[in-house]
Parts: C-alpha cells; structure tokens; sequence
C-alpha cells in the first residue's frame, strides 16, 4: 500500500529499481522516499522497538528515513534521488 | 586584497544566495556549500527535474521571487566556487569540514557566512512516528519538490503562517483535505489585523488562504488542543479536545508543525555566542543589525539566525555581506545598508505580530502523556525525561541527553531538543532558557565510517 | 547569600573519584561536603570511553584496580543501577610480531596478579573472534575485564552520595583553599564558605593548581582522547578491544552502537570543553571500518573528547600531601582512571578514617617527582609505554 499520492509530475520517464525484490516503477525526479513510499508504507523500522517509520521531514534534518541497498549501504531516502536500478530493502537488520 | 578574502557561504538558500550575490559584484569569489542538489533554499526548494509545472504553480505568490533568486544564482554560478550535495560537517577556526561524494575535504576560509535556514519545530503527540505523519515543511516538500500529496485524506495541524498557506496549496494541487487543526484560539488571529498597514500583502493573503479553505467547506478548527494521531502500520485517524470535547476525524495522514527553529550547530562549533531569543523560545547566535557574529569573521543571517522569514532572509544575506566587505576593508554603499536595514527591521516588527497570531501551545509541556514517545531517535518517552528530572534534579539540556539520551541520536536533538526543553521549563516551573541548548557536536549530520579522507580543497 | 558549612571531609571535584570517596566516607559516618564547577560526573568521569579494564595497567596499578574490580559487578547494590557493566572481556590485539611480543612479556610480568590473561594465537583468533579483520598476529584477553556507561556510573555516584546523606554542592567552583589551625577554610564561586578538618583534591585535569597552592607542583597535562560513535548496529563487538601499540580501542554498547578512540582532540576556547579535529576522528572512523568489517557501512554520529589530566609518568597521584597535614590529593589518571575510580574512592576513606590504606599506593606518592635521586618506582617501568590510552 502506498503511502504518498502522486498528484503531478506523472509525464516524467519512468525509472525502474528493486524494492524488497520486486521490481518497482518510479520517476525521474524523485527521491528515494517517494519512489518507495508510492510503493509501500514504511522505509524502515525503528532502532529500539522496531516500530515502522516513514520518514518525518523530508528535508534531510530528522534522519528517520534511512533505508539500506541490498548490498547493506544505507541511504537518506529524503535526499538521495532515485536512479535506476536501484535494489533497496525497507526493513532493518534485526540487531543483537 | 581579494586574494586573501576567501569567503565561506554555508546554504544557499534566500540568505546564502544575496550573499553570494553581493560579495559577487564587489569581486569576490565566494565558496558556497549546501547540501541540497540545487539551489533556492526550503521556500524556494527546486525539483529534482524539471515537469510541467509552472513557477506559479509551484511558489504562488511568491513565483517572480523564487524565479528571481533562481535567476540571480544561475548568472553568478561560474563567479564562485559551488559545492552542491555537499554537507559542512565541522567548522573549527578558520576551515570547514565537507563532506563530498563520500569524500571529506577540509575547505579553508578568511570570512564565514552562515546562512543555514530552519527546520520546523515539533512538539510530539502520541503517534507522531506513524508512518503517515510528516512536518508541515515535509508535506509541503513532498507536494513542491515531488509533486506528492502525503495520504489522500490529509489533516494539518498545528501554529503558524505555514499552517494555513501548505493547506491551501494541497487543495490548490487537488489534495483531499480532511480538516485544518489550529491550536491557536480564533481570537488570536485577529492581532494580524495590526501587521496590515506594514505588510499588507501578507496579512491579505493569509486571510485569503483561511477564506478560501473554508469556501470550499474544508472544517478548520481552533483552539484545538490534539491528542493522539491513531493506528498503527499507518495512520488512521486523529483524537482532538475543542472547547473541552474530544473529537475525532478519520484520515491517513497527518502534516503538523509549530512554526521553524533555527538550525544553529555550525555557529555554535565556530564558537559563536548565544544569546536567549524570547519570540523564538529558543537560543540562538548573538548578531547585531548586520549579522555578525560575537566571533570576528563569521556572519549568520536567514532563518538560521533567528526566525524571521525569506524576504527578512534575502536582505539579511546581502546585508551580512556588506558586513563583511567592510571589515575586510572594501568601501560598501551605505545608502543600500541603511535600505536593507530598515527592511530588516520592519520585518521584525511583523514578526511579533505574527508570534501573537500563531503562539506557541504552552499549554503541551505540562498535558503531555508519560508514554509518548519524547525523542523519535533513541526511543525515550516523556515519562523517561521527566523522571530523571525529577529524582536528579535535571535541570539543562545536556545533562538530561547524558542521563537519558534525549537528542542522543541519528538527529543530535534537532526534532526532540524544543520539546525537551519546554518540558524542563514545565517540571521545574523555570523560565525556558534555562534549560540551556544541546552543544552542537560534529559531525552535525551522520557521516560514513569508512568516508575517504581528501587533503586540502583548492 | 554567604553561608558557612562545618564538615569532617571538603572533596574539590565530583568526578568519579571524588564521588566514590564521598560515598564510601558516608559510609563510614563522616560527614561529607561534594564540590563541583559544574555537574558532578560531567567532566572526564562522564564522557570517557567507558574501559572497564585492568589488562595493560603498570603493575604497581593491579593491587589498586584488583579492588575496584570488586567492586564493578556490585555497583547495583551500591549505587543503585549497575551502569550498563558488563563483563565482556578486554582483547588487547597485536598488529606486529613486536607487539605479540610485548604482549607476551607484559602476561609474564603480572602473571602472579591475578588478571588471568589468556594469550590467543592468530588461529583462534580468527574462530573466536571472526568479526576482527586485517593481519593480526595475536591477542591478549582479559577475561574479567570489560566495559560501563560512564554517563550514568558517575552522576550515579554522586546521587549516591547525596542520598547517603552528603552536601553535594553542584556549579559551586572552589575558588581558594587555605590551611587554617582547625583545618581548612574553603571558599567557592556562590560564596558559600566551608570549614573542614579534611581535604581531598580530585579535581581532575584541574587539580594541579590546588596541589600547587600547597607548594605541591606537579608535571601535570591535558589530554583529550577523541571519540566517535556509530549508529546503531546489529551486535557483533563480543569483547571490548584494545591494541598494543595504541591506535585504536572499541566496545558496542548493547542499544548496537559502537564507540570508538584513538586520537587526541584539542580544547575549545572555553577550556574546560574540548572536541575532537576533523581529521583525527576521520581518521578514528576509518580505522574501525578496516578493522570490522561490520561497521564498513554504517555512520558515524557524533563525536566527542573530554579533558583528563596526564601525569608525566603516568601514573595518578593519591595520597597525603608531603606539605600539609589532611590534605589528600587524588588526581591525574593518565586516561586510565575510569576503572580504578572506586576503589581509590575507598582508599581515600581509608586515609580519612586510619590514615593509611589496606591498599599499596606508595609508588602515586606525591613527592615522587622531587625525588628524583631516588628514581622513581612508577616512573622506572620497563613496559613499553602505550602512546594512546588503550582500553
Ligand atoms: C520546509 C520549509 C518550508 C517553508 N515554506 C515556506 C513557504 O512556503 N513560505 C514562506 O514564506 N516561508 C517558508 N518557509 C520559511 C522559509 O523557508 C525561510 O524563511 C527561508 O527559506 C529562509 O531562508 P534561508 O536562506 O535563511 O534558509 P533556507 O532557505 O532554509 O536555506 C538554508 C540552506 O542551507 C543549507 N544547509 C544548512 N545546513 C547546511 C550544512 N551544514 N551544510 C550544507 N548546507 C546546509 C540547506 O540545505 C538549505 O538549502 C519554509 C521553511 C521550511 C523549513
Ligand atoms: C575521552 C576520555 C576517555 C577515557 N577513557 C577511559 C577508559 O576507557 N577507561 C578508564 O579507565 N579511564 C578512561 N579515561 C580516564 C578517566 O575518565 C579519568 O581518569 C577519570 O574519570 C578521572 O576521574 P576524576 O574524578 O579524577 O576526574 P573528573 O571526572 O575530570 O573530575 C574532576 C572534577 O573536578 C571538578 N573541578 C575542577 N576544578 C574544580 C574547582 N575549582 N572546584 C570544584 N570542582 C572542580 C571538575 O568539574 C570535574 O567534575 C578517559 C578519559 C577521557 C577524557
Ligand atoms: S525524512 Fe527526515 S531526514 Fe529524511
């Protein structure tokens, strides 16, 4: 379920990038958070309780939007823009 | 001379580019760093890539002065030195840290202008981590920057002038707004009235937001006292107290703010003193009419030093830089000065005006539940904080982050530290500025372990 | 508002000696007055890296830190929380076959104190600790030792204290101390008076200058070990690592982040803070990405230095002044003194109450910097002495 509705912007071409696996569509133009958060509903899960996160200010000043690449890089979603071929994962390494 | 004037301009928004601008057309060349992908700033944020949308429709009425700006930044791109995508993570004497591609450089400078805008400030409610809810400024981004609306039945909610105008553009986009929730009574709005014969056009066009709203049967509620954002993998409802009842409106997504907070960590790492700023309940970097600092050769204006908006934020950014081009011994027009200055200080005029009409909610410190969530990073509630007031006799900022972690994470306290402090002023029943601010420490936004260290920049 | 305060013991500083005297002299019925500049447990008791370790201490040291030792895995009892202590182990790594050598011949000197150190060849190494990368030839490892949260160990002390029934005086910098015939006359930045039959110096990187008022000079400096920490990070850190040679010194907390050193920071214009360079914590960060592989990814999140004062041997000072009666000083931990702090707490009781210690501190004398004719015993080890403070 997405989370963030796509009002404008849609003539934009289409990027493609890998979200959990599955192969998703997203915009020239866009971050990392809307093209997965068009997709889905949360970015990560938070450090302590595990609770879903999706970002807060999208402005690159609360750092609750950091997601991982599948080879385990970690990236602001709010401030890295979307390029093709992108392989991101929305859930956290479990820790300890 | 010039050769020795080697000017540092963090940010390039409204301040950071009539800065830049100024020092320009006197033969500089500064360097500018701002860590976004263009310039412009938050108000005047560009896209990523160009679409359809026009100026107009992405900035309103404010459309000929982001085209303005923009303009100005383009012609005087190849006249300075611009590290776009670039983070200044240290400042100490004379030389910044920057952090570049996954590279860190150290950039030198004779004369720091910090130009670092604002961020809004946040007080926490239960739910605000729901994935769902997002600032008024992050909802506004999404929609100019992303074109995005942040949930197909959007509530707003909160204190201030960006209130009402984000609102407005979500509807203007074709968003669905559920309601507009104002925490302040209706009845403080109308100290506006008194900022018409200074700044008319802004106290017209705020009314016409409110207006307009309201013509399209959007509810707007005031003197809302909120309670809880509701659900759980995402939003699905909001809880409110109005006029003593409890309310409750179904919706998926919740933008809220309390106006913005300076972002101050790089001039408190130049050493700057700070002073209290009543209006903004906030410390900030001691400046005087001109922008410098209680340090010699480091400036600060925009909202970075001190709230005052992007018109105030443009003639503060020139203005620090005739400050600037005087103490370096250039001959400045002082006709311009006096200009700029006296912009500055009508705009300040207005600013108390506005602080009457969008207080603040004083009343959250003391009705804040023990089990919402104070610092979204770390993970400590309320309870927590107030706690280790309590029985260790807590009384500042930075012994409350060492004994519980509040501001100790990924955001060294950007979203969590107002909210802190309001609360220490609240259990002690001090005045808010004794609560004291976090001391900024490097790096000021999280940077990678295995980041590759380069010599000196050119 | 001048007030006068009659107290049996005055302590000059609320680090985490001072506190542990204050508390451990409660104990024993004296009354206590705890001073501060600022927050007790603010300065280098607060920030450090949090070693709990013995592994690498010059011998004279073992007896002394043997007895906080003890008292480690006790402190919910005696403070009230255990300070996030664990007992994880102190892996001290060697990068060179000179270093496995020292190593080897540091295990040989204590081999009689009662550190049961196990030496760990490079084999093992990688089976036991898979998780440490690069070339390294072997390690000593510490058991018993390993590592606390120091934010909350050290305002625990002083709360401690205060609850045992001690004035702890918080932002009330003493400003002079003069030897009066019924003791000592404190006075403070407030205005608060005290009178004292006792005095104990623990003002940490501060204290020279009250040993130097009683005519006690000493070859005190600052030092500011920088440190960084990471985001949060799945557990991988199973024991608190050192290196010889100095370098580098890491331990995860159990929340997943890591916290490490190695290099020095410098002070800020307001002396009594400091902050790491830009360049000497990049340099921190780099090394703990080659070292372990886990942290390739992640983010450094803040850095941070504190301010300790630094003996020209190395060794603290502890002990009564040669110049004045009941005067103790208790000072200049080289960067060492986070885990032997509550034990000299309990020895400066001791000289308060018997006017000797059951524990061996002649080689901390004061005076041992003026005897220069007699060779100093702390000063004459033959160890290889570790550049930075490794934990
Ligand atoms: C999200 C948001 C939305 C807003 N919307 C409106 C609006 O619609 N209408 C209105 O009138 N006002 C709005 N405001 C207020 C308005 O943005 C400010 O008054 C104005 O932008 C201030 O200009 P400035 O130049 O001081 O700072 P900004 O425009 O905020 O620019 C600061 C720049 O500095 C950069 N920067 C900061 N720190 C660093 C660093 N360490 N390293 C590198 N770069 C750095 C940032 O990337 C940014 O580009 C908004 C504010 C926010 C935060
Ligand atoms: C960054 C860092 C990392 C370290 N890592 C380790 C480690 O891992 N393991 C380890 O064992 N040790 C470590 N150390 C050393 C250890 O922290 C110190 O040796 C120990 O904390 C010293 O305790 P103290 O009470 O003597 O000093 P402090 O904690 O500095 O206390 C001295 C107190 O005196 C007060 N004071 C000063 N002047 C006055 C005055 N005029 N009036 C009133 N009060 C005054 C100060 O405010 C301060 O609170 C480290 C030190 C630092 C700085
Ligand atoms: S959403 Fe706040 S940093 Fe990205």
């Amino acid at each position: 379920m997405a989370l963030l509705k796509r009002l404008a912007r849609h003539e934009l071409p289409p990027i493609s990038f890998t979200l959990n696996g599955t192969v998703c569509t997203g915009r020239v133009g866009d971050t990392v958070l809307t093209a997965i958060l068009t997709q889905a509903d949360q970015l990560r899960l938070s450090d302590f309780s595990g609770s879903p996160r999706a970002g807060f200010c999208q402005m690159g000043a609360c750092q609750d939007c950091w997601v991982m690449t599948s080879d385990g890089e970690r990236i602001r979603a709010c401030s890295t823009a979307l390029e093709p071929g992108m392989n991101l994962r929305t859930f956290a390494e479990q820790r300890s | 001379m010039s050769n020795a004037v080697r000017p540092l301009i963090v940010g390039a928004g409204p301040a950071g580019i009539r800065a830049a601008q100024a020092l320009v057309e006197a033969g500089l060349k500064p360097i500018v760093v701002d860590e976004a992908a263009s310039g412009g700033g938050q108000i005047y944020r560009q896209r990523l890539a160009p679409d359809k949308r026009t100026p107009r429709d992405l900035y309103g009425s404010e459309a000929s002065k982001a085209t303005a700006l923009h303009e100005t930044f383009a012609r005087i791109r190849d006249k300075i030195e611009y590290f776009p995508q670039t983070l200044v993570w240290n400042v100490r004497g004379t030389s910044a840290d920057v952090a570049i591609d996954g590279r860190t450089r150290r950039l030198d400078f004779s004369h720091l202008i910090l130009a670092t805008g604002a961020t809004d400030r946040i007080v926490p409610f239960h739910g605000w981590t729901i994935p769902g809810v997002f600032t008024l400024g992050g909802a506004q981004i999404a929609l100019k920057s992303q074109g995005c609306a942040i949930g197909e039945q959007v509530v707003f909610l909160g204190s201030g002038p960006l209130l009402y105008l984000v609102a407005w553009q979500y509807v203007k986009a074709g968003a669905r707004v559920a309601a507009v929730l104002d925490t302040a009574p209706f009845s403080a709005k109308l100290n506006l009235l008194r900022g018409l014969p200074s700044q008319p056009g802004v106290v017209l066009r705020g009314m016409r937001y409110v207006a307009e709203l309201m013509a399209r049967g959007i509810p707007v509620h005031f003197g809302v006292e909120p309670d809880r954002i509701e659900g759980e993998a995402r939003v699905e409802g909001i809880v409110w107290r109005e006029r003593g009842k409890e309310r409750r409106l179904a919706c998926d997504a919740v933008g809220y703010g309390f106006a913005l907070r300076s972002e101050t960590q790089l001039a408190d790492l130049a050493g700057c003193r700070f002073v209290f700023d009543e209006r903004d309940r906030a410390w900030r970097p001691e400046r005087d009419m001109a922008g410098r600092t209680s340090v010699s050769g480091v400036y600060i204006a925009g909202d970075g030093a001190g709230i005052a908006g992007a018109d105030a934020a443009e003639l503060a950014g020139e203005r620090a830089s005739l400050a600037l081009l005087e103490d370096a011994g250039y001959a400045v027009n002082r006709e311009r000065v006096a200009v700029l200055e006296r912009g500055l200080a009508g705009i300040q005029r207005f600013r108390d005006i506005l602080e009457i009409a969008f207080p603040f909610p004083d009343k959250w410190a003391a009705s804040v539940a023990d089990d919402v969530l104070l610092c979204r990073c770390e993970e400590i509630s309320v309870g927590q904080a107030r706690a280790a007031m309590r029985e260790q006799e807590v009384r500042e900022l930075n012994r409350l982050k060492a004994l519980t972690r509040v501001g100790m994470g990924r955001c060294q306290g950007r979203i969590c530290a107002c909210a802190a402090a309001e609360i220490l002023a609240d259990v002690h029943g001090q005045p808010l500025e004794a609560a004291g601010r976090l001391r900024a420490q490097p790096p000021i936004k999280p940077i990678p372990l295995g980041i590759a260290a380069d010599g000196e920049a050119a | 508002m001048s007030r006068t305060l009659h107290k049996d013991v005055a302590i000059i500083g609320g680090g985490l000696v001072g506190s542990s005297a204050a508390l451990a002299l409660r104990r024993m019925g004296f009354s206590v007055v705890l001073l501060d500049k600022g927050y007790c447990g603010a300065q280098a008791s607060g920030v450090n890296y949090g070693g709990v370790r013995r592994q690498g201490r010059p011998p004279e040291q073992i007896a002394l830190s043997q007895r906080a030792h003890a008292i480690w895995p006790r402190l919910k009892e005696v403070i009230g929380i255990d300070g996030e202590f664990v007992r994880s182990g102190h892996l001290k790594i060697a990068r060179t076959e000179a270093e496995m050598a020292s190593l080897e011949a540091y295990a040989a000197r204590v081999a009689d104190l009662g550190l049961g150190l196990e030496l760990v060849g490079h084999n093992q190494l990688r089976e036991r600790f898979p998780w440490i990368a690069g070339n390294i030839v072997g390690a000593s490892l510490c058991q018993g030792d390993g590592h606390a949260n120091p934010r909350l160990v050290s305002a625990a002390f002083a709360l401690a204290a205060r609850r045992a029934g001690a004035d702890v005086l918080e932002h009330t910098p003493v400003s002079h101390v003069e030897k009066v015939p019924e003791g000592f006359h404190l006075s403070t930045g407030p205005g608060i008076e005290i009178k004292a039959q006792f005095v104990i110096n623990s003002a940490g990187a501060w204290a020279d200058s009250f040993a130097e008022a009683f005519g006690e000079p000493v070859p005190l400096s600052r030092i500011y070990p920088s440190m960084i920490v990471t985001e949060p990070v799945s557990v991988f850190m199973s024991a608190n690592i050192g290196a010889e040679g100095g370098g580098i010194y890491a331990r995860q907390v159990d929340r997943g982040n890591c916290i490490v050193g190695g290099m020095r920071g410098e002070p800020n214009t307001d002396l009594d803070f400091s902050r790491p360079t830009g360049s000497g914590a990049v340099t921190i960060m780099n090394r703990a990405a080659a070292l372990f592989p886990a942290l390739r990814n992640s983010y450094a999140i803040r850095f941070w230095s504190g301010t300790e004062g630094e003996m020209a041997d190395r060794n603290p000072v502890i002990g009564f002044s040669r110049t004045t009666p009941n005067l103790i000083h208790a000072f200049g931990f080289s960067g060492a003194g986070f885990q032997i702090a509550p034990g000299v707490g309990e020895v400066l009781a001791e000289l308060v109450r018997d006017g000797a210690s059951r524990t061996p501190i002649e080689a901390f004398a004061i005076d041992r910097f003026s005897r220069k004719d007699q060779g100093s015993p702390a000063g004459s080890t033959p160890e290889p002495q570790e550049r930075d403070i490794s934990k």
